[in-house]
């Protein structure tokens, strides 16, 4: 019982974190909340069982994606400038596809229903006969590398394809120029500093 | 009160599809690159946390074998999808932040309004006064 009521506050959590984003225009503040969330989602994952995701989400989707962002901050703007676009228009169509597919929610099984349709099929099998082929007791282990290892080659095939993405996108004569410019404005405060001095 | 009982025990999905749809709403209509980011990688990890509230079994454990026979577990499965799906939402965030750096670099702005108001020459001169820095 005190599971259930610590997974209803941790998503309420979420959902006040969600309305500060969509309040806020300093872009620094709206990274942090959103690496703030990312943590609130870990916690949520330990609760609901799934410790290697909530690991992941905690290093991954908090600590490195909220890093990413802010590197790249370092060349952008901090201010939003200007007014949200159609915001009637695009809150009153937001509303719709949520009640929409709220309706269609109460379809689905139970929350925590051990006879749902999906613990049926193929989950009873990686429980029961993971251990004796490869002697893990890790069941999520044993189908992420053994059941299931060239899902996760794909998985490494897409990471590198981003990072080639990154690397054509800011590498050569456009991260010289990147540093061109980050010297100028340095020079130009030292100059500005030497005048007000 | 049923009303209540049937909201609470369906918490996860109507808060996972509140968060989306708060997800969906930053992406129309935020002008902002990096805050419509933030809106994707939001409705991203909405559809994480409904998957894994899917996985869960009531008073199971984490599927980690612990040798007693009668231990209830939740369902691996759900997981081990999500696992794969994180890593991949980090290198698309990668990509985009690249593209909205490279962005601003050509045209000194990340604001849509802004964007789509220039015209092909003035694009042009920004990307050309941006070449004699160097």
């Amino acid at each position: 019982m005190v599971e259930f009521w610590v997974n209803v506050f941790l998503v309420a959590l979420l959902v006040v974190i969600t309305f500060y984003i969509i309040r806020l225009k300093t872009l620094i503040a709206i990274v942090a909340l959103s690496g703030a969330y990312s943590l609130t989602a870990a916690a949520i994952f330990v609760n609901l069982d799934a410790v290697d995701v909530a690991f992941t989400e905690a290093a991954v989707g908090s600590g490195i994606s909220t890093i990413l962002f802010l590197a790249a901050l370092r060349y952008l703007p901090l201010e939003e400038a200007h007014q949200t676009r159609y915001p009637r228009l695009s809150l009153s169509l937001c509303i719709i596809v949520g009640l929409m597919l709220i309706i269609a929610a109460f379809e689905l099984p139970n929350f925590g229903d051990p006879n749902a349709p999906a613990h049926l099929h193929v989950a009873p099998r990686y429980i029961e006969e993971s251990y004796p082929l490869f002697h893990i007791p890790n069941v999520v282990t044993n189908v992420l590398a053994s059941y299931r290892g060239f899902d996760t080659l794909g998985e490494v095939v897409v990471v590198f394809t981003a990072g080639l993405g990154v690397i054509t996108l800011l590498a050569g004569s456009t991260l010289s120029m990147r540093f061109v410019k980050i010297e100028n404005d340095l020079d130009k405060t030292n100059k500005t500093s030497k005048e007000d001095a | 009160m049923s009303v209540i009982y049937l909201i609470l025990s369906n918490w996860n999905f109507i808060a996972v599809i509140m968060l989306m749809m708060a997800g969906l709403y930053i992406v129309i209509s935020n002008q902002n690159f990096i805050k419509k980011l933030v809106g994707l990688s939001i409705f991203q990890s909405s559809v994480f946390i409904f998957y894994i509230s899917l996985g869960k079994v009531s008073s199971g454990t984490a599927p980690i074998l612990t040798g007693s026979p009668d231990t209830i577990y939740s369902n691996p499965l759900p997981h081990v999808l999500i696992l794969t799906a994180i890593v991949v939402g980090v290198a698309t965030n990668a990509l985009g932040l690249a593209l909205v750096v490279r962005i601003n670099e050509a045209f000194n702005s990340i604001e849509e309004k802004t964007l789509l108001s220039l015209k092909i020459e003035d694009s042009r001169h920004a990307y050309e006064k941006d070449d004699s820095v160097k």
